[in-house]
């Protein structure tokens, strides 16, 4: 394999791994927040391309309006749903838990084709130049505006986390709810917060693969390659989440040219990561950063 | 779950506490549905009886589920790919000239085998990390049918025989109903015998306290990986019963949304529940048709026009589904089963209800 090949390889890897980590990122703010495993995170980005799209064609606004206004729907449509669907099972065994959100991704899934149809359809062109030339190399400028509005998530989290005073009640909730109950924090409007961000970051994840790859149902897909992301890194850790995501991109690039260059089984690109997660299931089930949970009795 | 027994229902020995049947009138009951459905075919036209049909292997598939899931409290998102195991498996046996009638079994314990490999995280993985797991299985098992040629016919699929047995065919919905029924009642029988014995309480007892349980000396990974196996064994038989009906196997039946049904089946019957496996298979089977016969219903209409309601049926059924969760996790979580129970006590105690 010859170098070029292998580091635009890495690259792709990278860049698809970026927003890997975004999303997961954004599940495992959830879970962390509020112990919900979302099934429905993928459904985030779905939704959440399709109004960006319907906003831009339909009503020809401006990106930038479109942009927020969606933010601003996401928003809503994450609290909505953590207190219409999330707040009656709080209590309620895992089980009951995690159906909840697998029915809210069937749910939304089927709407999304019914109100946009099952075919892929392009955004309207964003940027002025299709390709920017980085360090010798060329590269399609909505791939490095996808790297940069990663990064910029990222860093945003981490400011909030680290700053912000809902983000300490928020880490706050996720050590200790009592504790941070009898502090003065929240902890209802938390979870609903916790719902709310994760909609809106997964929505900007899911326009910015919507204008590389055009929107379709396609996207909900991302919501399933999250569980590989965050088992490697663990469930409920920010910066495991990041790293994992970006793990996956990679491996699943490194796994596609294996195969169409020696093995031929194909689909190894959807697969590998699957074949990932069960080994790191057997061999260190609490992934990378994750919390190792010690039962006494 | 609190009883639902009525007043003066008292059981005073272990042999009463654990019969099958807690009354008289509960074993009639049983016989006479029993009866009455074996006259179906009789009343019934085609479409019906292949509902029928459906309801029962979804039953059993669901039976199956409901043992790992609501009496061992384990999860599983990849039911339906050991279903298409199980109806690949089948159809292989009878292309090696095993009689269908064995070869429908023999399907059950071959899933069970692969249900014993994949349940072996089980036996160290709990809640959220085996669904993630079992997830896992279901889309290597989805990919492996696509690409193993020799086992599923690829991706033209698989042609099969229908049930012969003392060379009599049963190829129509009339006869094959017959079949199905009888698979049904003896995987219904066994199941609730399993949870009279040692092993079946043993695998509630890991359900409800884990701990105490392996404190009281049963093998917590053994019961674990047992019960996956028993649940692959349940999804085999049905998917061989499937793979019969249709005499047609192919891959993209098997996916994460019929797993989902199945998972959908278990909880909307109530968790724990063996009749509930039942009423929840025959809910899942129904409802779409219930949608259709709603869409029927206002086309030609104003709302059917608008909302193209006629080209988008399948989605609708999807987003019923979607929403029969949903409102069922939120409304009643204990599922038909425990509705069923309030229905009859309500009855019973009928003037003083409280």
């Amino acid at each position: 394999m010859d170098a070029t090949l292998l580091f635009q390889l890495v690259l792709n890897g990278l860049i698809v791994g970026a927003l890997y980590g975004v999303v997961a990122m954004s599940f495992v703010l959830i879970y962390k927040a509020s112990q919900v495993v979302n099934f429905a995170q993928g459904e985030f980005l779905l939704v959440g391309a399709w109004v960006c799209w319907w906003l831009l064609t339909t009503w020809q606004l401006p990106f930038w309006a479109g942009f927020l206004v969606t933010l601003a729907f996401m928003t809503a449509f994450g609290v909505l749903l953590q207190v219409i669907v999330l707040r009656p099972l709080i209590g309620e065994p895992v089980i009951s838990v995690i159906m909840a959100t697998v029915g809210l991704s069937i749910f939304f899934q089927a709407l999304m084709k019914w109100m946009f149809g099952v075919f892929a359809q392009p955004f309207p062109p964003i940027f002025a130049a299709e390709r920017m030339r980085v360090l010798g190399l060329e590269v399609q400028t909505v791939y490095l505006a996808s790297l940069v509005v990663s990064a910029l998530i990222m860093l945003g989290f981490w400011w909030f986390f680290t700053y912000s005073k809902h983000g300490l009640a928020m880490r706050a909730t996720a050590f200790d709810q009592q504790v941070a109950q009898s502090l003065g924090v929240s902890v209802p409007r938390v979870f609903a917060m916790s719902w709310a961000i994760s909609a809106v970051v997964s929505a900007v994840a899911g326009v910015v693969v919507g204008v590389v790859n055009g929107v379709s149902s396609a996207l909900s897909f991302y919501g399933i390659k999250v569980f590989p992301a965050v088992i490697l890194g663990g469930l409920d850790s920010i910066v495991g989440a990041v790293l994992g995501g970006l793990i996956v991109g990679v491996l699943e690039n490194l796994a596609q040219y294996v195969d169409a260059e020696w093995l031929n089984w194909g689909n190894m690109y959807q697969i590998a990561p699957f074949y990932a997660l069960i080994l790191i299931l057997l061999i260190k089930p609490y992934g990378l950063f994750g919390t190792r949970n010690i039962e006494r009795v | 779950m609190t009883s639902m027994a009525p007043a003066g229902d008292f059981r005073s020995s272990y042999r009463a506490d654990t019969t099958i049947f807690p009354t008289r009138g509960s074993r009639y009951a049983m016989f006479t549905g029993v009866l009455i459905l074996c006259a179906a075919p009789l009343v019934f036209g085609r479409y019906e009886l292949g509902l029928l049909i459906t309801i029962g292997f979804s039953a059993i598939a669901a039976l199956g589920l409901n043992i790992l899931v609501g009496f061992t409290g384990q999860i599983s998102i990849g039911h339906a790919a050991f279903f298409g195991f199980g109806a690949f498996s089948s159809a292989l046996l009878v292309e090696h000239h095993i009689p269908v009638p064995l070869a429908i079994w023999g399907a059950g314990l071959m899933t069970a085998l692969v249900g014993l490999v994949f349940g072996a995280p089980a036996a160290r993985l709990k809640g959220l990390y085996l669904a993630i797991a079992t997830l896992a299985a279901q889309f290597i098992l989805e990919d492996f049918f696509a690409r193993a040629r020799w086992f599923s016919g690829g991706v033209a699929g698989r042609v099969t025989e229908p049930y012969e047995l003392f060379g009599l065919r049963f190829d129509r919905e009339e006869t094959y109903f017959y079949i199905v029924l009888a698979h049904v009642v003896v995987m219904f029988v066994a199941a609730a015998n399993l949870m009279r014995t040692r092993d079946g309480r043993a695998l509630v007892a890991v359900r409800d306290h884990y701990l105490s349980a392996e404190m009281m000396g049963i093998n917590l990974a053994y019961y674990r990986t047992l019960s996956f196996g028993i649940a692959a064994f349940y999804a085999g038989v049905a998917g061989a019963l499937y793979a019969h009906y249709l005499l047609f196997v192919s891959v993209e039946a098997f996916n994460i949304l019929y797993s989902i049904q199945f998972l959908a089946m278990v909880i909307i019957g109530g968790l724990g529940s063996i009749l509930g496996s039942m009423m929840g298979a025959a809910f899942m089977v129904l409802l779409p048709e219930i949608v259709q016969a709603g869409a029927d219903l206002l086309s030609g209409g104003a709302i059917d026009r608008a909302l193209r309601l006629g080209a988008s049926i399948s989605f609708l059924r999807e987003m019923a589904i979607g929403a029969a969760i949903i409102l069922f996790l939120i409304f009643e979580p204990d599922g038909l089963a425990h509705r069923w129970k309030m229905i009859r006590a309500y009855w019973k105690l009928y003037p003083f209800s409280h």
